[in-house]
């Protein structure tokens, strides 16, 4: 249900208005987009948040949707539609609504989807939310639509977590999937990295330096309680939620080495992974729960390597380049995201895991630390654009790129959180 | 004897070199546990001549914060873990001191340059503090008094993408707590 306006009253341990503005901006073409036309919803104008707008952007970020002008025309949920005009505007789909101020300062959201080419009515869908949770009726819009259309689960009422560097200093936020809606979870005047969502979607793990070394937190985002799960003597880092949400796969010095430890994610003693003597780190779990791919340099260079949950030999999954680092496994387990480096610069590859064919999907240098999307469709990661540190989202075949482009300071270490039941 | 003044003026050499280091260091820690505090006592860290430098690099009994003032920064070529020779005097010279007093507490933070993975760099970085913490373990320090941990790139020294920047990244700091 639609708890966010809760969560906005808790989780401000500081009541910084979200400084990072982003836009989405799309470029390429996608092979077989759906052309939508998303009218404006009647009351759009009185409204504090467009709705349409923030419908078309989600659907437009997707690479699955291609938006046809309405020619401004706001028609609302009780209007049937003259389907000839639409499909002469080349639309095969429609999206109607309409927003109004309830008696008890809510507002009141009501939309329907038409097939047009059948001239048919998908239904529709009616929300009464706080003005804060405006956005996210937005995003659960374009998820309906994108469930009733491509049959895939919709993903844009997820949020995500990333790190923002100002000068000295650092900020965890928690988002919108467009980057938008961001809440400070904790600032810092030391790096914050890794951040990583439980699969609850309501906890975060991180690694923090405020005491001048790396540990591991784990973070309640609603009440902004935190607990310390890894402060063994030397590094630690790198956590990654088991898909029960029981287990951290870790990375600790403790026994000398960078090397992979499971750890309860209430805390406690720590069990050894593996044993190498060389660099394992950068665990991530399958969504099944039995592999973990990870990085080691055991062969002389960094790679992927993949194995066991509960250790055992490890298998190595790249072969192309002398260095591949931060694997990230879509939660379909059909897709290996990772960063290669490639004549010296660093790009975001997506492999097929089934024929091992791999693909660099950016024209960027300093691309850094993909996490998928929960529906398996999209990619958010960091990279360097214009001498700052950005996030971008990507299709998996790289054609539909959207920068979630934030105003002063680096922009980093993006996490997709789970679909929120 | 001629070995002691050649590492001392190395020493003075590369502390001035690295004037700026101690910047680098956060004065403050919110974490605020007593150990923190003692090494970053502001107080304490004033006035150090190259006397006081001299002095610790003959084993006497110097301040912590007289040792943070002598030079601390071992730096490492190009994805490398190895410890240059030059280095070892200033490796010697906080054995000693380490070695003094049980009580004594060192870490080594490692560092790398800006290029690549973030978590890959803190591993790569670890690799440095514990070079650094095996040479002081065949120098006789006990296990329990060092701790190597690793910044990775978060903390580089000097910022830019410049190989002269680079080279400055590539370090382990070490320092008392």
């Amino acid at each position: 249900m639609l708890k966010r306006h809760l969560f906005i009253l808790l989780a401000g341990l500081l009541c910084l208005p979200a400084f990072a503005q982003f836009r989405v901006e799309v470029s390429g073409v996608g092979l077989t987009q759906v052309p939508i036309a998303i009218a404006a919803f009647r009351g759009d104008d009185a409204a504090p948040q467009k709705i349409a707008a923030i419908v078309q952007a989600d659907l437009e970020r997707s690479g699955q949707f291609r938006a046809v002008d309405t020619s401004g025309v706001a028609m609302d949920e009780n209007a049937r539609p003259e389907v000839s005009t639409w499909r002469q505007k080349g639309a095969d789909a429609l999206v109607t609504g309409s927003i109004s101020r309830l008696a008890d300062g809510r507002y009141d959201i009501r939309m329907r989807l038409w097939d047009v080419v059948r001239g048919q009515d998908l239904g529709g869908q009616s929300y009464a939310v706080v003005t804060g949770d405006l956005r996210l009726v937005a995003h659960r819009v374009a998820d309906y639509v994108y469930e009733k259309l491509t049959g895939d689960k919709g993903i844009f009422s997820t949020r995500i977590a990333y790190v923002t560097k100002v000068g000295p200093a650092y900020n965890l936020w928690v988002a919108d999937a467009d980057g938008e809606n961001a809440q400070s979870a904790l600032n810092s005047g030391e790096p914050i990295i890794s951040p990583s969502w439980a699969p609850n979607g309501s906890q975060i793990a991180y690694v923090s330096f405020e005491s001048r070394k790396p540990v591991i937190f784990v973070h309640d985002v609603a009440t902004g309680k935190r607990r310390l799960v890894a402060n063994f003597k030397g590094s630690n880092s790198a956590p990654a939620w088991s898909p029960d949400g029981r287990t951290l796969a870790v990375t600790l010095s403790r026994d000398g080495g960078s090397q992979l430890y499971l750890l309860e994610a209430t805390g406690g003693e720590p069990r050894r992974l593996a044993q190498s003597g060389s660099i394992d780190t950068e665990p991530t779990f399958t969504s099944d729960g039995k592999s973990i791919y990870f990085v080691s340099d055991r062969g002389g260079a960094p790679q992927i390597y993949r194995m066991p949950a509960s250790g055992g030999s490890a298998d190595r999954v790249t072969f192309t380049g002398t260095y591949n680092i931060s694997p990230s496994v879509s939660p379909d387990g059909k897709w290996l995201a990772y960063i290669s480096r490639v004549s010296g610069v660093f790009k975001l590859h997506v492999m097929d895991l089934a024929t091992g064919t791999t693909n660099a999907i950016t024209d960027t240098t300093a691309d850094e630390n993909p996490s998928f999307s929960p529906n398996s469709r999209l990619i958010i990661y960091a990279t360097h654009q214009s001498g700052r540190e950005a996030l971008m989202t990507t299709t998996l075949d790289g054609k539909i790129k959207a920068r979630l482009a934030g105003q002063g300071g680096d922009i980093r270490e993006p996490d997709w959180g789970p679909v929120q039941k | 004897m001629n070995r002691l003044i050649w590492a001392a003026a190395i020493a003075a050499l590369l502390s001035a070199c690295s004037s700026t280091k101690l910047d680098n260091v956060p004065v403050e820690d919110k974490s605020g546990t007593s150990v923190t505090q003692a090494a970053v006592d502001p107080n304490a860290g004033t006035g150090v001549g190259s006397r006081n430098v001299t002095g610790v690099a003959t084993g006497d009994a110097g301040s912590v914060a007289a040792m943070m003032a002598t030079n601390r920064v071992v730096y490492f070529d190009y994805d490398s873990y190895a410890i240059r020779p030059e280095f070892q005097p200033v490796i010697e010279a906080h054995s000693k001191f380490v070695k003094a007093d049980k009580s004594r507490k060192v870490a080594i933070e490692g560092h790398t340059d800006e290029r690549g993975g973030r978590e890959y760099n803190l591993a790569l970085g670890q690799k440095r503090a514990e070079a650094v913490r095996r040479a002081m373990g065949l120098l006789g320090v006990a296990e329990s008094q060092i701790e190597a941990v690793s910044f990775g790139k978060e903390k580089p020294a000097v910022p830019g993408s410049t190989e002269a920047a680079m080279e400055k990244n590539r370090r382990a700091e070490i320092t008392y707590r």
